[in-house]
């Protein structure tokens, strides 16, 4: 990549990160509620977001300035395979239609402000809401170091180097969340994902048309992969046909159990809001479709880089002016924000009301959850932050690879009870340790690779890890739950349904 | 009318059904605009399902 600084992208650039700052600050007193009063003004936004903020919200903290990056890149990097983002974007909307707005029923008639508070409201069980609090913690923090990588990507592009500016930028994220709470990323992705749209929108009527049509990206990125050989080519492999459906399954039950993605389920006006979103959202996973797509691009574009994370910066510098580049380059950067606030906000959330209010201060005030919550974020961000600086990015990866493993196996505990109160806490829980531990044991003695291999009746079937260790906690929790209907019938734990 | 939620999973899932070039519409193979395809005909599901079920009881 090009060392020398290009000043009209970085000026760009750092107009609309500056424009985001004010708006971050300002968003304090936009919808205005005390901020430092109650921990649903800070961390919930005041539980008033609407079907537009609310899509605006969700679509800027799911797909994320990572996946503008990542998408891209593994499609490059293997072609047809890195396309499992898509089917996994689209069958989870059924599943949100189903199951959030029965969640969200449940929260808001309790003032639950996590997923872990539902799981205690639920089964009354200190040990499973704790066990489903950490795991969304862990699962959340390489996911915020992810963001942080996608941003140094684009910040890299402009030919800064060092780690300062990510400091400086992330230091600045700090500050507006502590101050704003959930209102800042709500503002702030209102211009980000216009940014995006536009950027991509053009990207895919212009690039092609640049490089030939549609036909002629697909051709070029067919002949690459043919002379590359292995497990690349623009349709699967029959080997890569099962990972690809488990990994879209597993990754769509997953993603709506993280804590960033439910904050924004929690902070919505209704249930009806939730609904619409179902109906709407999927708006954000044709641009993803399309994003993939620039992957495709960079082969007709006769991109060469040495890491696939390079793609996309790359094609922009190459096939755009200056200022569209450091247009595009803003609206990743803006994009990381967005996702950063969120998921240190849920994880906030996490620890202020089931480690510290569980544990330390039960008997906190509402503005005292605010400010716990609120220097949380900042301790959350900060850990990001050196996790980014001071490890090697692989790390992040991988550990990303395993939270999305981790956060799936709280599924049972929290989807289960919305709709039976069959299940004990007890086989939840075993069956959440199972999970975790068969599914992180398999995945690391695979070398850290997301898949599974099992031998039934002569054939070799493999599969996403995640969606395995899911089945087997499910299968040890209704095991466990049936043997102890049986030895204690009666069930003191769990709360009549309300 | 909730099984209708049920069939974007069918559609998708099942890959060995649209793992194939052909045929090319645009100059997308088939593998690529038949899982574009979903993204509005799975909105178009949810907003059927959506449409039939009774309002909210409460706000």
């Amino acid at each position: 990549m090009a060392d020398r600084i290009d000043w009209v992208a970085l000026a760009i650039f750092l107009f609309f990160f500056a424009l985001v700052t004010v708006m971050g600050f300002f968003a304090a007193r936009w919808k205005s509620g005390p901020v430092s009063a109650h921990l649903d003004e800070w961390g919930l936004g005041g539980r008033q977001f609407g079907t537009w903020i609310t899509w605006f919200l969700v679509g800027g903290d799911f797909y994320t300035a990572y996946t503008v990056i990542a998408v891209p890149a593994l499609v490059y990097a293997v072609g047809a395979y890195g396309f499992f983002a898509l089917p996994y974007t689209i069958i989870v909307y059924p599943f949100v239609f189903a199951a959030m707005p029965v969640l969200w029923k449940t929260a808001h008639a309790n003032g639950y402000v996590t997923a872990a508070d539902v799981v205690h409201g639920i089964y009354n069980s200190r040990s499973l809401e704790l066990a489903v609090a950490i795991t969304g913690m862990v699962a959340t923090m390489p996911y915020i170091a992810l963001q942080l990588i996608g941003m140094g990507v684009v910040i890299k592009a402009m030919g800064l180097t060092g780690e300062l500016p990510i400091i400086a930028a992330f230091i600045i994220l700090a500050l507006y969340t502590y101050s704003s709470g959930l209102r800042a990323p709500a503002l702030i992705a209102f211009v980000k994902d216009i940014m995006i749209y536009i950027v991509v929108l053009v990207a895919v009527i212009v690039v092609p048309a640049k490089l030939g049509g549609y036909g002629a990206v697909f051709s070029a990125a067919n002949d690459a992969f043919a002379a590359k050989g292995g497990d690349t080519g623009l349709i699967l492999k029959p080997s890569q046909m099962l990972p690809y459906a488990t990994l879209a399954l597993g990754s769509a039950l997953a993603a709506f159990m993280y804590p960033h993605t439910l904050t924004g389920i929690f902070a919505s006006k209704s249930a009806d809001t939730i609904r619409k979103n179902a109906i709407l959202l999927p708006a954000y996973t044709l641009l993803l479709g399309l994003i993939a797509l620039l992957g495709y691009m960079a082969y007709a574009a006769n991109i060469k880089v040495s890491s696939p994370n390079d793609v996309v910066p790359v094609l922009f510098k190459v096939l755009f002016p200056s200022w569209f580049a450091g247009f595009a380059f803003s609206a990743i950067a803006i994009g990381a924000l967005v996702p950063a606030a969120v998921m240190s906000i849920g994880a906030a959330n996490l620890f202020t009301r089931n480690v510290w209010k569980s544990y330390i201060d039960p008997g906190i005030s509402h503005a005292g959850e605010a400010a716990v919550a609120k220097i949380a974020s900042l301790i959350v961000k900060i850990g990001a932050l050196a996790f980014t600086i001071f490890l090697p990015t692989q790390y992040a990866l991988d550990l990303q690879l395993l939270g999305g493993l981790w956060i799936l196996q709280t599924f049972p505990a929290l989807v289960f009870g919305l709709f039976t109160r069959w299940f004990r806490a007890e086989g939840l829980l075993l069956g959440w340790a199972v999970g975790i531990l068969w599914g992180s044991w398999t995945a690391w003695s695979n070398g850290l690779k997301p898949l599974a291999s099992i031998d039934l009746g002569g054939g070799r079937y493999t599969f996403y890890v995640g969606l395995g260790a899911l089945i087997l906690n499910v299968a040890v929790a209704a095991i466990a739950t049936g043997v102890l209907s049986r030895v204690s019938p009666d069930r003191r734990s769990v709360i009549a349904p309300s | 009318m909730w099984m209708l939620l049920l069939v974007p999973f069918v559609g998708l899932l099942w890959v060995p059904f649209y793992n194939s070039l052909e045929p090319t519409l645009f100059g997308f193979p088939f593998f690529y605009w038949y899982q574009l395809a979903w993204v509005p005909i799975s909105s178009l599901l949810i907003w059927l399902v959506y449409r039939s079920r009774a309002p909210d009881e409460a706000p």
